[in-house]
């Protein structure tokens, strides 16, 4: 006892005089600012980035994905098809809660149970675990997984399911997790506090072996809203990191020599709709009057509109270069990405040619909608949009309000064109179920299909898709790409991309899925 | 004085009932929240599931009659995001908001008061002038900007102060508090303070026009005929006499510093009430806003009756009585 207190003391003191002489005394402790407070510590509670964002620093799902967006290793170490229908997932030996138990197989069936208890969800889980039939405990490392259907993403859908440990959580409720209870999981850190909208607490975990382990003997996750103070919060030194560096400062981290500048693409795709319907709400003449047939039916406005964007000024203007411009709906390396598939050349000229062959070569009245709070500079990309359109001669109007209202209108169908983004998806099947599949509640298809898009081709090639053959995969996807394009279903306009500022002497590998891990910032 | 109690209690739920009818529609009329709170990729089933366990997919008065129904038995709701109770949710960061709105009222007073005095006493001297003209910045300077500059010099340039966020807090009988520790205390300053600008220009005013008035009147005149120091003239007669107008507006500037505290709170990641309001709003989750609202609206209540009733006490001429046309 007296021997560890002594131990303690050296250390201590040890920790106090390297804190006091050298300048950055990080190999200790670690601060990084992320913009958004969880809304539950419950890892089945809410689907939704910023709640994943804190909890996956303590827990892991079985699949995780890597920095560039590939599947790697989670809580399994590895996994096979054993058929068509069934999977294998086995996970890592040794692999330890943060309260020293080992992790079973047992738990891995309860929790992929467990998103269809949580009473009261917002946005459940279950939609990752309701393809898997069968769960069937092999031995205390492995777990067999049956499919209904044949669902090649299933690895993919894991990545979002997190494993908790049954016996810390059992009998639960979500409002526990914030409290500690349940706050044992088998990821690099342990729970330490949650202060509500203010911080979380985090140390190691000594249990922790696989291959995420923090540099960090503890750390500090403090939630700061405001962009300006967020990186106020890194200038004066009461962070080491921030994430979502705001726009109009880049210019000043570039120059900061005490600051560095990581940046990545996002897999977050900003585009426009173009209403398919006989008739739009905001499409008219130009004396204001509801046109009886809009002319965004036909695919050469469509075109025409993509034409009159100058994506290219959007990125270096409006985004101070932080975009990447796009004709794919996603990144690069996902199935059903097009390499050969690029924006169509910045061409006002060719636009009014296009807007004339389709019958209106004076323009037509719009009125552009999208959100104020929601995308990195919504408002303005709206806004240089519309003043694009305009200059090809459809007199364009905007209009941009908060999500709250934003996102009940389009569900409403109450928008011409408009303005949003599909992100974290690494597989065309996710925008194409989505945003582009004919409406089909049964079968949960077009679920915001805002634009009414509906052509039967790419419904049967989504259908098709779901083939257990990567490469068969890939082909149908590819085609579905070209057809959606050729359509002009959607108006793509650029991947965002995350930035991230850290101190100087610090490195982070920049991430396409918006997550910041403190684990993964290293000294240099 | 019971008649008048009891008269402004109904008053009061009247309008606790109008208010929360308001909310209500208001809300009902923006939109669904299960189509900001969903992941876009869940099927049409699973978001009706959703509607249907909020109980959003009841017509409005169904929804409105269950909510008083609870309402009476003293539970306001679930959040929709957080799925806690919106009472629980409100009472988790209300300790953080009153702390920064009573350490801003303090302020105010500690520097409004004295420099008030010394402007109205000085009025036509360099210092009087000089403090009158800063309060006019207090008055006009936004709130927002003001924080922004105070983290610039004292975090960022300075290094004395930290950045924004809460200090460390020990507990006191359940409550988190942060004034009590020096870390809390450091990070209470820059958003208390600039909370408290407004304030602080507000009683500078109000010190300032009374004590000119004061000094004019006949009692002041005699005590200092009967040779009363001026310190003593200053510091209890007139203080006493101008401080009336100074309680009553503070005492209703308080009500306001707690429910606006909301831009102090999100330039300083300060984890109060004004936070949470603004996220729920964002994503109409409907129990919280109805529930912030409505004790913002008992608060406001409140504190009008204790210096309605304080005022009664202060000065005997007032009678409480409903005026009558």
């Amino acid at each position: 006892m007296s021997k560890a207190i002594g131990v303690f003391r050296r250390w201590g003191l040890a920790v106090l005089v390297a804190g006091g002489l050298t300048a950055p005394a990080w190999s200790q402790d670690f601060k990084v600012a992320m913009s958004s407070p969880p809304t539950s510590m419950d890892p089945h509670f809410q689907n939704i980035t910023t709640n994943a964002n804190v909890i996956e620093h303590m827990f892991e799902p079985l699949v995780m994905r890597s920095p560039d967006g590939k599947l790697a290793p989670g809580l399994a170490e590895s996994w096979s098809l054993i058929n068509n229908l069934t999977w294998e997932f086995k996970i890592r030996r040794g692999a330890k809660f943060s309260d020293g138990s080992l992790v079973t197989a047992e738990d891995v069936v309860y929790s992929l149970d467990r998103p269809s208890n949580i009473k009261n969800s917002p946005a459940s889980f279950t939609q990752y675990t309701k393809s898997i039939v069968g769960k069937k405990v092999i031995d205390a490392n492995t777990v067999r997984l049956t499919t209904g259907a044949e669902t090649p993403l299933l690895p993919d859908d894991l990545v979002s399911v997190i494993i908790v440990s049954k016996k810390a959580t059992e009998g639960l409720a979500s409002d526990d997790f914030a409290n500690g209870k349940g706050m044992v999981g088998s990821g690099p850190y342990k729970f330490v506090r949650f202060l509500r909208d203010d911080r979380v607490e985090l140390a190691r975990s000594e249990h922790y072996n696989g291959p995420n382990k923090t540099p960090w003997a503890t750390t500090t996750i403090r939630f700061i809203a405001n962009p300006s103070t967020r990186l106020a919060a890194l200038l004066a030194g009461d962070v080491q990191a921030i994430e979502n560096v705001p726009t109009p400062d880049l210019g000043r981290v570039r120059n900061d020599t005490n600051l560095s500048l990581i940046t990545a693409t996002s897999q977050r795709m900003v585009f426009m709709f173009a209403d398919w319907r006989d008739k739009s709400p905001f499409v008219t003449d130009k004396n204001g009057a509801v046109l009886a047939t809009s002319p965004l039916k036909d695919v050469r406005v469509r075109r025409a509109l993509s034409m009159a964007i100058n994506r290219d000024a959007i990125r270096d203007r409006v985004m101070e270069g932080l975009s990447e411009t796009t004709e794919n709906l996603i990144v690069p390396g996902s199935p059903g990405y097009v390499s050969s598939m690029v924006p169509p050349k910045y061409d006002p000229d060719a636009a009014k040619k296009l807007l004339a062959e389709a019958g209106f070569p004076n323009g037509f009245g719009l009125t552009v909608h999208g959100p104020n709070n929601r995308l990195v500079n919504d408002e303005k990309i709206a806004q240089t949009v519309a003043q694009m359109f305009t200059r090809i001669g459809v007199d364009t109007k905007v209009e941009t309000m908060p999500m709250a209202v934003y996102a009940p209108r389009g569900a409403k169908y109450e928008f011409s064109v408009a303005l949003i983004a599909w992100g974290g998806s690494v597989d065309l099947t996710s925008p194409m179920r989505a945003l582009l599949a004919c409406e089909n509640p049964a079968k949960g298809m077009g679920v915001v299909n805002w634009a009414k898009y509906c052509n039967p081709k790419v419904d049967e090639l989504l259908m098709k898709a779901d083939s257990m053959d990567p490469l068969v995969r890939s082909r149908i996807l590819r085609e579905a790409a070209g057809i959606i394009s050729k359509d002009v279903a959607l108006i793509p306009l650029h991947f965002q991309v995350s930035a991230w500022a850290v101190k100087k002497g610090l490195t982070y590998k920049g991430r396409g899925d918006e997550r910041t891990y403190a684990f993964d910032f290293k000294p240099m | 004085m019971i008649a008048f109690i009891v008269r402004r209690v109904l008053q009061s739920v009247f309008v606790l009932l109008i208010m929360s009818l308001l909310v209500f529609v208001g809300i009902y009329a923006i939109g669904n929240p299960v189509d900001i709170l969903i992941n876009p990729e869940a099927t049409q089933a699973e978001r009706a599931a959703t509607i249907v366990a909020f109980g959003l997919d009841k017509p409005m008065w169904v929804q409105y009659g269950l909510f008083l129904q609870s309402a009476v038995a003293g539970d306001l709701g679930r959040s929709f995001a957080y799925s806690t109770p919106a009472l629980t949710l409100i009472a988790q960061r209300l300790p953080a908001t009153l702390e920064l709105a009573v350490v801003a009222m303090l302020v105010s007073i500690l520097l409004g008061v004295p420099l008030g005095l010394w402007a109205g006493l000085r009025r036509d001297g360099f210092a009087g002038r000089t403090i009158m003209s800063l309060s006019i910045l207090g008055f006009s300077l936004p709130t927002f900007w003001v924080g922004l500059m105070l983290i610039m010099l004292f975090s960022v340039n300075l290094g004395w102060l930290p950045s924004s966020g809460r200090g460390q807090t020990v507990e006191w009988l359940g409550i988190p508090l942060s004034f009590l520790t020096l870390d809390g205390l450091k990070h209470l300053v820059l958003p208390a303070l600039n909370l408290s600008l407004f304030n602080i220009a507000l009683v500078i005013r109000l010190t300032h026009s009374g004590t000119q008035e004061a000094m004019l009147q006949d009692y002041v005149k005699f005590a200092r005929a009967k040779g009363l120091a001026s310190r003593r003239i200053i510091g209890v007669h007139v203080l006493k006499n101008i401080l009336i107008p100074i309680v009553t507006v503070i005492a209703l500037q308080f009500g306001a510093l707690i429910a606006f505290a909301i831009v102090t709170e999100s330039i300083f990641a300060w984890p109060g009430i004004g936070k949470l309001i603004i996220d729920s709003i964002r994503v109409l989750d409907r129990p919280v806003v109805v529930a912030y609202l409505l004790l913002t609206v008992t608060l406001f209540i409140v504190i009008n009756l204790i210096v309605d009733v304080l005022y009664s006490v202060l000065d005997p001429r007032v009678r409480l009585s409903d005026a009558r046309g």
